[in-house]
């Protein structure tokens, strides 16, 4: 008896794991977008948001787009905020979201995992009034079908504590190279996205490595963006992905040089001038971001509603100017308190975005449209990133 | 044991440097929740009671205590269940493979609580779909219940079969045995133990990051998100030392009571 | 109504152990058999394909060989730092003190175990800071500088955080000293150093290796503080924490490693009836 008794129990134990293991969700293959129209259900949704994207006064009592929403719709909105596109494909798939604002290299490995809906955009009346050479990207559109409606678009700046690094940097090199002025106070974004940002470097100092794109690196170059990061490690103080960190770090004197997303240098200058933040000449990696609907969401109605408050000309001047970035509304440009905010951002022009390489996901078929060469995917960018935090 | 002045003289300087190595840091957050400078610099540059008033008011506070509370409140209660349960089948009765489950019983805060968390992530979110409220009381639960379950042990390992065969031998069943007898000797352990859960419980934030779902924020969620903020590190100062306050005479009361022995 | 006493600990043990099982170690085993499995390279979701190249991964780069050590050798410094604090601690409290103020004393060390770990820690942060920080405040009139963050800024802060794990165990340990033995070895004519390390200690061994469960075991999963504290520092729970969310089976893998040192180490001191400790 005491025998058949565990027998029954490991069986139990068994049953339950392989059921354990077994179980996984299916994606959501070919549920269209929803018809509409857009009703007026009540419900709840949790937003996942860059910070800075999706401000409920928490930061600053009179910095708040959510709460006018709320009351206007009757939609209760929880925002919860990542600091790297890893966290937040992560917490998609983690389940419980209902919207997100995607860069390109979150966007489609989303899309593809079955973790979003396309979107309807004649249910987004203010669609229309989005830029032009923001709609339909590789990066929201996949097959003809829309996924989202761009928010703004910006570069991830070179920032630098006034005063601590002379003269005021206006090229990477500060970062890079060993003899730094500002050795040991040196940041760096601790995603293996980042690897692109040294891409982006050896496009101007190697260029006999022949990269075009800093996601499209074959072996060669991704050999040498490796070893590029190798040499900067003894620069560093510590990697940042969390920015309020970041803020309470260069505030303390601990980082004075490195990437950065003009948000931080804003906040870092709210009171007084404290940090400059440039594009340096070699160009820079950059985001364009849009916000999405999960595939499983409940309250599908307030998405919808948020996804057209977001890119309202008023409520995307606002998101632009506290964050820092181009908007994506051509209206909001007239909008926004600071006249020449549009200007500052280059939100009108093309020039300026030529050197900025906006995030996407790096796959085995070079995204250059070299066919000659695999190219390495980010799952082996993942891999050596985390060994090369390791060494 | 006999020991000379100076060796107890050292004895008790090593006290006063070991309870200064404690508090120091504890110093330094109620000093800063004062602070007037919001990046920590030291010294301190000012005093004000802003952040206590804005702490007061905050309505995110309420709600992250009120979850941890009822979070930590479940998952006790969960723990003193099956840990007493528990710890009375392996202290008193043999059975075939106790030995092994009762180092099962230690594997819940032996192993290190980011591989239970990532484990109970990954089933959650693919048995379950979403992390939820839940989610987090289960994964609590499960450590909880080795706490209570050392508590009681070591309580039933002291009490011994004894008192319970007298009992039973004067004509008492086995349930009155348990509520007039068994039970009043180990409650005290139930007390500390179920203390000792809630705190760790209270206080957990490794697992509960992994466990939580969207927009169930406990205390330390809460605390981990403001951590950092300018705006809001002081206010999280604030909540730390408010919980010290607080947390103390629990702790000695309980500390009475297991105290209690001869 | 007689049942044998099997049934009564099978009927006591049941529900604890149902839930044990299937919720935690049900995880666990769904978690490691992921490590044999792969990974769609693109959205980063598990395939049930087996492979062993997670494996391969671990154990041919020499990074997570160092990681490995780096961490233990974390795990063990503070682990003895504690031990060291602990014990005069411990002793002071058990057999000095007077009884009347030993719960004063304890509930003074358990306090800080309710400060959240958080706040704790980015005190200790902030005390590290390389201009601003305490510790630079403190120690530069003698020409010395905060450390900054690192290994060492990790060390203090694990320390700081586990000592409360240490002194509590040990300090029951010593209570339970029978005061009969200490006189015994008195009345042999041994000094108090000579009893203090050949009659307390190996008494209270059992008790001190339980204390060394929490401070090892804590200290190996640990990625928070090493964040907060660690500037470019690494642990083990980083590199599981990293990679859990794109690469699974990946960070199952790494995850087994502190596993399995845990399992060894419970298991080379289950002799020593520290379990019986906790």
């Amino acid at each position: 008896m005491r025998v058949g008794k565990h027998r029954k129990l490991a069986a139990l134990i068994a049953a339950g794991t392989l059921l354990l293991a077994g179980c996984s969700s299916s994606s959501d293959e070919g549920s269209g977008a929803y018809a509409g129209p857009v009703k007026d259900t009540p419900g709840t949704i949790n937003v996942l948001a860059w910070p800075g994207y999706a401000e409920d006064g928490s930061t600053d009592p009179n910095v708040d787009w959510v709460t006018p929403f709320e009351e206007a719709t009757g939609c209760t909105v929880n925002v919860k905020t990542y600091g790297t596109s890893d966290e937040a494909v992560q917490l998609m798939q983690g389940g419980g979201y209902d919207v997100i604002s995607a860069s390109g290299d979150a966007s489609l490995r989303l899309i593809y995992g079955g973790d979003l809906q396309p979107v309807n955009l004649d249910l987004i009346p203010n669609y229309v009034d989005i830029f032009d050479n923001l709609k339909d990207r590789p990066w929201n559109t996949v097959d003809g079908e829309n996924y989202g409606v761009p928010h703004g678009r910006g570069a991830n700046v070179l920032q630098y504590t006034i005063g601590k690094v002379n003269p005021a940097p206006t090229s990477w090199s500060v970062v890079w190279e060993p003899n730094s002025p500002a050795k040991g106070k040196v940041t760096a974004y601790d995603s293996a996205i980042y690897i692109a940002d040294a891409a982006v470097y050896l496009m101007a100092t190697k260029p006999e490595l022949g990269i075009t794109d800093p996601y499209a690196l074959d072996q060669t170059q991704f050999d040498a963006a490796m070893a590029l990061l190798a040499q900067q490690k003894p620069l560093i103080a510590e990697y940042w992905a969390d920015y309020t960190k970041y803020i309470g770090a260069v505030q303390s004197g601990s980082i004075t040089v490195g990437t950065s997303w003009q948000v931080i240098a804003n906040v870092l200058n709210g009171e007084k001038a404290t940090v400059g933040a440039v594009k340096p000449v070699e160009g820079a990696t950059g985001w364009s971001d849009t916000w999405m609907i999960s595939s499983k969401t409940e309250a599908i109605d307030c998405a919808y509603k948020w996804l057209n408050h977001i890119i309202t000309p008023d409520v995307n001047a606002q998101a632009a100017e506290w964050f820092g970035e181009a908007p994506a509304n051509s209206k909001a440009c007239a909008l926004t308190a600071n006249k020449d905010h549009c200007k500052l951002y280059h939100a009108e022009e093309t020039d300026y975005w030529s050197n900025v390489y906006y995030w996407k996901t790096p796959t085995e078929e070079c995204l250059d449209g070299r066919t000659d060469v695999m190219c390495v995917p980010y799952a082996e960018w993942v891999k050596a990133w985390s060994s090369f935090r390791n060494q | 044991m006999k020991l000379s002045r100076a060796a107890k003289r050292t004895l008790l300087a090593i006290m006063a440097i070991g309870f200064t190595f404690i508090y120091l840091p504890l110093l330094l957050v109620v000093i800063n929740s004062f602070n007037t400078n919001k990046s920590f610099a030291w010294p301190p540059t000012g005093f004000t009671t802003e952040w206590w008033s804005k702490a007061a008011v905050n309505e995110g506070i309420r709600d992250a205590v009120m979850r941890s509370v009822i979070t930590a409140l479940i998952a006790t209660t969960i723990a003193l269940i099956l840990g007493s349960l528990a710890a009375a089948a392996i202290t008193r009765y043999d059975f075939f493979g106790r030995d092994t489950v009762s180092l099962l019983f230690v594997l819940p805060i032996a192993l290190p609580g980011i591989v239970t968390g990532i484990a109970l992530n990954n089933v959650f979110t693919n048995f379950f779909g979403k992390l939820t409220f839940f989610t987090i009381v289960i994964g609590h639960a499960t450590f909880c219940i080795v706490v209570v379950f050392n508590n009681v042990a070591a309580r039933y390992r002291r009490l011994g079969m004894n008192l319970q065969e007298a009992s039973m031998d004067l004509g008492a069943n086995r349930f009155t045995t348990f509520r007039l007898v068994t039970f009043p000797l180990i409650r005290n352990a139930l007390v500390a133990g179920g203390l000792l859960a809630f705190g760790l419980s209270f206080d957990e934030i490794i697992v509960t990051t992994f466990t939580a779902g969207a927009g169930q924020t406990t205390l330390p969620i809460w605390i981990f998100q403001n951590l950092f903020r300018p705006n809001q590190a002081p206010i999280v100062n604030v909540v730390a030392a408010a919980l010290i306050l607080v947390s103390i005479l629990p702790i000695y009361f309980s500390q009475r009571l297991t105290a209690d022995k001869e | 109504m007689q049942r044998s006493p099997k049934a009564r600990a099978a009927s006591l043990i049941s529900l604890p152990l149902a839930w044990l099982l299937i919720i935690y170690i049900g995880s666990l085993f769904a978690l490691f058999i992921t490590s044999i499995w792969k990974i769609d390279t693109f959205t980063s979701k598990v395939i049930r394909e087996f492979t062993l190249q997670n494996f391969i991964d671990v154990f041919s780069d020499r990074a997570y060989f160092n990681v490995t050590i780096r961490t233990l050798v974390v795990a063990i410094s503070v682990t003895l730092i504690c031990v060291l604090i602990a014990i005069p601690m411990a002793f002071f409290m058990a057999r000095i003190a007077k009884p009347k103020s030993r719960p004063v004393l304890i509930a003074l060390v358990l306090t800080p175990l309710w400060a959240s770990y958080l706040v704790k820690i980015y005190a200790w942060r902030t005390m590290f800071y390389p201009e601003t920080g305490f510790l630079n405040w403190l120690i530069s009139p003698l020409g010395g500088s905060s450390p900054g963050f690192g290994m060492i800024a990790v060390i203090i802060g694990l320390s700081y955080l586990w000592l409360p794990y240490m002194v509590l165990p040990i300090y029951a340990g010593m209570e339970k000293l029978p005061n009969s033995v200490l006189d015994a070895s008195a009345d042999l004519g041994a000094k108090p150093g000579r009893t203090f390390f050949g009659v307390v200690l190996p008494i209270t061994w059992p008790a001190i290796i339980a204390g060394s469960i929490f401070t090892f075991s804590l200290s190996m999963g640990d990625y928070i503080t090493v964040q907060i504290l660690g500037g470019t520092f690494q642990m083990l729970g980083n590199v599981v924490y990293q990679n859990f969310s794109l690469n699974l089976p990946f960070a199952a893998a790494v995850a087994l490693i502190p596993v399995i040192i845990m399992i060894i180490y419970l298991g080379s001191v289950r002799k020593t009836g520290a379990l019986d400790n906790l």
